[in-house]
């Protein structure tokens, strides 16, 4: 295994309060999301990304605002990463009329055009290839956006990666692949059921594709993988892979305990919460943690006026189910 | 007007597009330098460069999925699934993705893309390339749905669809490729959602779609000349937007319906045509309404076999007959 720091790089990783803020904005945005779930405010279900907040946070503080980014269902964190306001993103999972989608998507097709999120995609591996589209448009508009798509380990294991990858190097597309490789392909260890060690990292090589594994628990060794990737994709020398090794703290989804996992593997993990580690090297280092505590307390507030927001939020307009549909909302299917 | 071929008339659609739309691309399985298995996209490399029209791999996932990212971020994309049968390797980037992903963001993105493919029976290659899977994306809400049935409506109607802004899945039928008419020459668009009436007649409406269409015209020639019965012909040309209103106007007149696809018979497009004038216009008939399909059975490679299966003219003409009694 190849792990990446920024060091080693030669990165020099800017505002990293700023990036601890950005961890600390996922996790206490999805552990209230998750007690308002509890308490029945929030339908439907909830993948929650709890522990692997150092990939989002690292990779999106490698783009700029232009980029793009696709998540996956379990997407709070990506979305977050790229800036979508905490209520907006709240009301969404409420289900309210002020939601990024109206209501519409739901806690698991978030997007935020807005931030160059385009889209949560709940079928597994299917937006791989999307992404290569969203690359493809920049390459022939002539602009030097990247796109980069997060991806979880179970997505290696289907059709739509495999074409995806072929293509974007066929191609030589702008875009950065960021496998969240947390171990678990739903309740299935993933090293049972592939066939490789790193089941994104060594697949890559049979495509030609530049790829590295990272602690994807050290958002500075993330910051550090992710930042020349994306510089190497926006100078056109084209695409890249990164495997970031992680773990989530929840089951698969609300409703999954997570009790095929071994006992002590957990605590384990979250002896190495990137948050936490990354609070103590931040005080070993001598950062501003006036602002540091500033920030934490901006974010409290941010989250409780969410919460308070979406509670009172309008419901959606029963006329708007069947807008958006098409283009013109003047366009029904028949005549 | 120029005197093309249905396949000449499709890459005139795609080039007038092209011409007119910088943001217009093609991509698919040997589209460029290949000119397309059925040379529908022959010359368009030539004309258009490698930075328009861009071969793909065997990899139909990517395709849809290329096509899906560029239009959201500023492309119109026309890609080619070479069969109609092929769509299900594809399916969840058309049904799951592409047709949800307006609706999902609350309007955030649009779709301008158009998936061509070739469909339906008649050249005897068995049954993974001879399906027509029209009414698959009928079923999914978000696509649109168009088969045009000769010449001049494909282009017409191509160049509509790579115009629009939503996504369409174009049902090019491989019998008609090698089909001739007259095209108008210059900017042709044929509006989406307009059906058009073939032949006027009051006895019995005929209803079809791409080729279909053309099969129903000679049923109503043959029923004029044989049975004195005069038929209208309706050309749907599309499923969705579906022009309800022409037909329902037609039925009024002619108090008999006559629905002809080649989808095997359950659900296939006929149903949902028959089931709306059940609904609407019960009053006006004065027999069942009918539908000619093919059977529910995978269409086999043997001439005489998929010959049996497919709708014939003496299927329309049987099925018109009974309904006067």
């Amino acid at each position: 295994m190849t792990v990446e720091t920024p060091e080693r790089a030669g990165i020099n990783v800017p505002d990293r309060e700023g990036l601890y803020a950005s961890m600390f904005r996922m996790r206490r945005f999805e552990e209230r999301a998750y007690e308002l779930f509890l308490q029945n405010h929030i339908h439907g279900t909830m993948h929650l990304g709890l522990g692997q907040e150092a990939v989002a946070a690292g990779v999106a503080a490698a783009l700029r605002p232009d980029d793009y980014s696709l998540g996956t269902y379990r997407g709070h964190n990506h979305i977050i990463a790229r800036g979508a306001p905490l209520d907006r993103v709240m009301a969404e999972l409420f289900g309210r009329a002020t939601g990024l989608c109206k209501g519409k998507g739901g806690s698991m097709h978030l997007t935020s055009v807005d931030h160059g999120a385009y889209g949560s995609y709940a079928i597994v591996g299917a937006h791989l290839p999307i992404a290569c589209g969203i690359a493809w448009s920049s390459k022939v508009r002539g602009t030097d956006q990247v796109t980069v798509c997060f991806f979880g380990d179970g997505a290696t294991n289907i059709g739509a990666f495999h074409e995806a990858l072929n293509l974007a190097v066929v191609w030589r597309l702008p875009v950065v692949f960021v496998c969240e490789n947390n171990l678990y392909m739903e309740f299935t260890p993933i090293g049972s059921v592939t066939a490789v060690v790193h089941p994104a990292g060594d697949r890559a090589p049979a495509y030609s594709l530049p790829s590295v594994v990272v602690d994807g628990n050290d958002v500075e060794a993330v910051y550090g993988a992710t930042a020349p990737a994306v510089a190497a994709a926006r100078a056109g020398e084209g695409p890249a892979l990164l495997e970031m090794l992680t773990y989530r703290y929840s089951g698969h989804s609300r409703t999954d305990p997570g009790a095929y996992r071994p006992a002590g593997e957990l605590d384990q993990w979250k002896e190495r919460d990137p948050i936490a580690a990354f609070r103590r090297r931040l005080t070993e280092t001598r950062a501003d943690m006036d602002r540091l505590e500033r920030m934490e307390a901006d974010v409290e507030r941010e989250v409780a006026e969410a919460v308070e927001s979406s509670l009172n939020a309008p419901q959606p307009d029963p006329d708007d189910l069947l807008t958006d549909v098409f283009a013109s909302n003047e366009t029904r299917w028949r005549t | 007007m120029a005197h093309l071929t249905f396949r000449e008339a499709i890459a005139a659609g795609i080039a007038q597009e092209m011409e007119r739309d910088e943001t217009v691309m093609l991509l698919g399985e040997d589209v460029a330098a290949g000119g397309g298995v059925f040379k529908a996209t022959q010359g368009l490399l030539d004309r258009f460069g490698p930075g328009r029209v861009w071969d793909t791999p065997i990899s139909e996932q990517a395709i849809v999925g290329a096509a899906m990212g560029g239009a959201m971020t500023g492309l119109r994309p026309v890609a080619e699934i070479m069969f109609s049968d092929f769509l299900a390797t594809c399916w969840d980037g058309i049904a799951n993705q592409i047709a949800k992903m307006r609706y999902m963001t609350g309007g955030q993105v649009s779709l301008p893309l158009v998936i061509r493919c070739a469909n339906g029976g008649g050249v005897h290659f068995g049954a993974q390339h001879s399906q027509s899977a029209e009414n698959w994306p009928m079923a999914i809400p978000g696509l649109k749905v168009v088969a045009p049935s000769t010449p001049a409506d494909a282009k017409g109607l191509l160049a509509a669809s790579i115009r629009d802004d939503d996504p369409v899945v174009f049902f090019e039928h491989k019998w008609l490729y090698g089909s001739e008419g007259e095209v108008p020459e210059g900017d042709h668009i044929t509006p989406l959602g307009q059906a058009q009436v073939l032949r006027s007649g009051g006895d019995v409406t005929l209803l079809g779609l791409g080729w279909t269409a053309l099969l129903a015209m000679q049923a109503a020639e043959r029923l004029a000349e044989e049975q004195q019965m005069q038929a209208e012909v309706i050309d749907l040309r599309c499923l969705v937007p579906l022009d309800a209103c022409t037909v329902l106007e037609s039925v009024e007149r002619t108090g008999r319906l006559v629905t002809v696809e080649e989808n095997p018979r359950p659900l296939g497009w006929g149903a949902e045509v028959v089931s709306i004038v059940m609904e609407e216009g019960f009053d006006w008939l004065d027999a069942p309404a009918r539908r000619v399909t093919t059977p529910s059975v995978p269409l086999p490679a043997a001439p005489l076999l998929e010959d049996l299966a497919r709708p014939s003219v003496d299927d329309i003409i049987e099925t018109a007959l009974s309904l006067i009694s």
